[in-house]
């Protein structure tokens, strides 16, 4: 379980101090998949990056199973199980796909149980296992090698920052069922997706809408999707794509 | 073969894997002297009369043997130049295998100086690996310059990997390349530098047939206080391709001089050359950090992929 105490975060914009996230508090219990929705610049990818320890609160807290997380780093945060699936998956020379997902796993894995992830996010895995993860790749691939970098490290919370951006139809389509998969296998973990997509706020236990930075609206999935539906919180219909694999 | 000490035996597997003696033909010099060597019915190596070196002539249509020549120096103060000609006779296909490591726990400076003449007959093929290798807590430098000259004839191919990751302090590395029509050359350079250490590498690759190609690609780091320096000049004399690309990560004050040069003296030379030094993007060691590595963890495991 995760828990954001009284959450505020502060950027120097200009030489005056911007309010990006204000006195935000959220509680992310185990066993439930949530989704944040709300505006393009109300503060969703922020909080992503806030609980997975890239940015640092200005004030306020977060817990992780009771324990005051606020001030530990990436790293520290990744090993008590955060991950954090990037909206721009980053690209590497000469770091193969095999290697991102032994990496992410932190153990030994054989090449069945590596390829096990990519076919699971709808990846010919013998296609791609040795692949460097560089530009050859294209957005939506990716996208895909990104989520299954999560899906190997086993974590107790999973962020995943839009994943629908950049990808085509065919694998938006997937990566609902990969959701969806992770969700039946829940137990004791949880999942939260930074997205706008009606389609994946219709997979949502809860649903949370963020706008300027403050929590506006949270509640099960029956209560707040119809109330977002036809707005820019919900879109529905075909993903934009930016790009075809 | 003459006994080999730990150190030499260690030195032997970083820089040409060999664990216990070579398949094919091999030479292995420790010391300035030979440890051990064996020809074979397609490949002669033999000692040069006028200077320390050899030859080594691969008989015309060998095909998929290999040639070992690696050397080791563990003795302090040691400096040495070698000249090693290869002949690869028309239609083979031959693996050579080169390499240095030394190793110096004296004060004197240690310094191999190996010059290699590659001539590559008509339709050849040759793939050859160079690595070279420093250990050694000594205050004394281990310095490894090495001259490669390549003279390709017709149709003749040949790719080179020249690998220097870790412990030589100086190196002044130059490579030369003439090209006959028809023949490709491709270079893959991986360079690491760490402490105070100075690594120049040049290379002047001169395309005179048609259809004649080269790609020569340098990878490289740059940590500490080191210093590396890359010209690269590839000059079109005919209707040719030639392509360069120097792509380097510096960090800490390490210090990275990228010098590109193409000519173009034929209307139908196409030659491109791109250089890149940047630090390692932010981005790269976040992402490794949020699967559970430290950041110097996340540093190494980019260098590591990006010199692979």
């Amino acid at each position: 379980m995760l828990e954001l105490k009284n959450i505020s975060f502060n950027v120097a914009d200009e030489g005056r101090e911007k309010e990006i996230i204000r006195d935000l508090s959220l509680t992310i219990p185990d066993g439930r998949l949530m989704v944040v929705t709300g505006p393009n610049g109300g503060g969703k990818s922020t909080l992503a990056r806030l609980i997975a320890g890239i940015e640092r609160p200005s004030s306020g807290t977060i817990l992780m199973n009771g324990e005051d997380i606020t001030n530990e780093g990436i790293t520290e945060r990744a090993r008590r199980g955060i991950s954090f699936a990037f909206q721009q998956p980053v690209r590497f020379k000469g770091i193969q796909v095999l290697d991102l997902i032994r990496l992410a796993a932190g153990k030994p894995l054989s090449l069945a149980e590596a390829c096990k992830y990519l076919s699971s996010v709808g990846l010919c895995a013998r296609d791609y296992i040795q692949r460097e993860v560089n530009a050859s790749l294209s957005g939506g691939e990716l996208k895909r090698i990104e989520i299954a970098t999560v899906l190997a490290r086993g974590s107790s919370l999973s962020v995943f920052d839009e994943p629908e951006a950049g990808i085509d139809l065919w694998s938006f389509q997937n990566l609902i069922e990969v959701f969806q998969g992770m969700r039946a296998h829940i137990r004791d973990s949880a999942i939260l997706i930074i997205s706008h997509q009606e389609r994946i706020l219709n997979i949502a236990d809860e649903i949370i809408v963020i706008k300027d930075g403050r929590l506006t609206r949270q509640g099960a999935r029956e209560e707040v999707l119809p109330e977002l539906i036809g707005t820019a919180e919900a879109v529905s219909g075909c993903v934009v794509s930016q790009e075809v694999i | 073969m003459a006994e080999l000490d730990s150190i030499q035996k260690r030195l032997l597997a970083e820089i040409a894997d060999l664990h216990t003696v070579p398949e094919g033909a091999y030479n292995i010099r420790s010391n300035s002297a030979s440890a051990g060597r064996r020809s074979t019915a397609n490949i002669e190596i033999s000692s040069k009369e006028d200077v320390s070196g050899l030859d080594i002539r691969i008989r015309p249509g060998t095909k998929n043997e290999s040639v070992h020549i690696p050397v080791v120096l563990t003795e302090s103060g040691l400096t040495e130049c070698v000249y090693n000609d290869f002949f690869i006779g028309e239609d083979a296909d031959v693996v050579i295998v080169a390499g240095c490591g030394i190793d110096n726990c004296g004060n004197q400076d240690s310094e191999h100086d190996g010059i290699h003449r590659f001539y590559v007959g008509r339709n050849a093929h040759v793939r050859y690996v160079e690595k070279h290798y420093g250990s050694g807590e000594g205050r004394g430098k281990r310095i490894l310059n090495p001259v490669t000259e390549v003279y390709m004839e017709e149709g003749s191919s040949a790719e080179m990997e020249m690998v220097q990751i870790k412990g030589v302090d100086d190196t002044n590395r130059m490579t030369t390349a003439e090209l006959a029509a028809g023949a490709t050359l491709v270079v893959r350079e991986r360079l690491m530098t760490h402490g105070s250490q100075r690594a120049v590498s040049g290379y002047v690759i001169s395309l005179n047939g048609g259809g004649a190609s080269a790609d020569v690609v340098s990878r490289s780091v740059a940590k500490d206080d080191s210093f590396q320096r890359f010209d690269a000049k590839i000059v079109g004399n005919a209707p040719c391709k030639g392509h360069t690309e120097c792509d380097s990560i510096i960090m800490d004050r390490g210090r990275i001089l990228a010098v590109p040069a193409l000519e173009a003296n034929d209307v139908d030379a196409a030659l491109v050359h791109e250089a890149a030094i940047g630090k390692i993007a932010g981005d790269q060691l976040i992402k490794l950090m949020t699967l559970g590595l430290t950041e110097h963890e996340a540093e190494e495991q980019i260098i590591n992929g990006f010199l692979k």
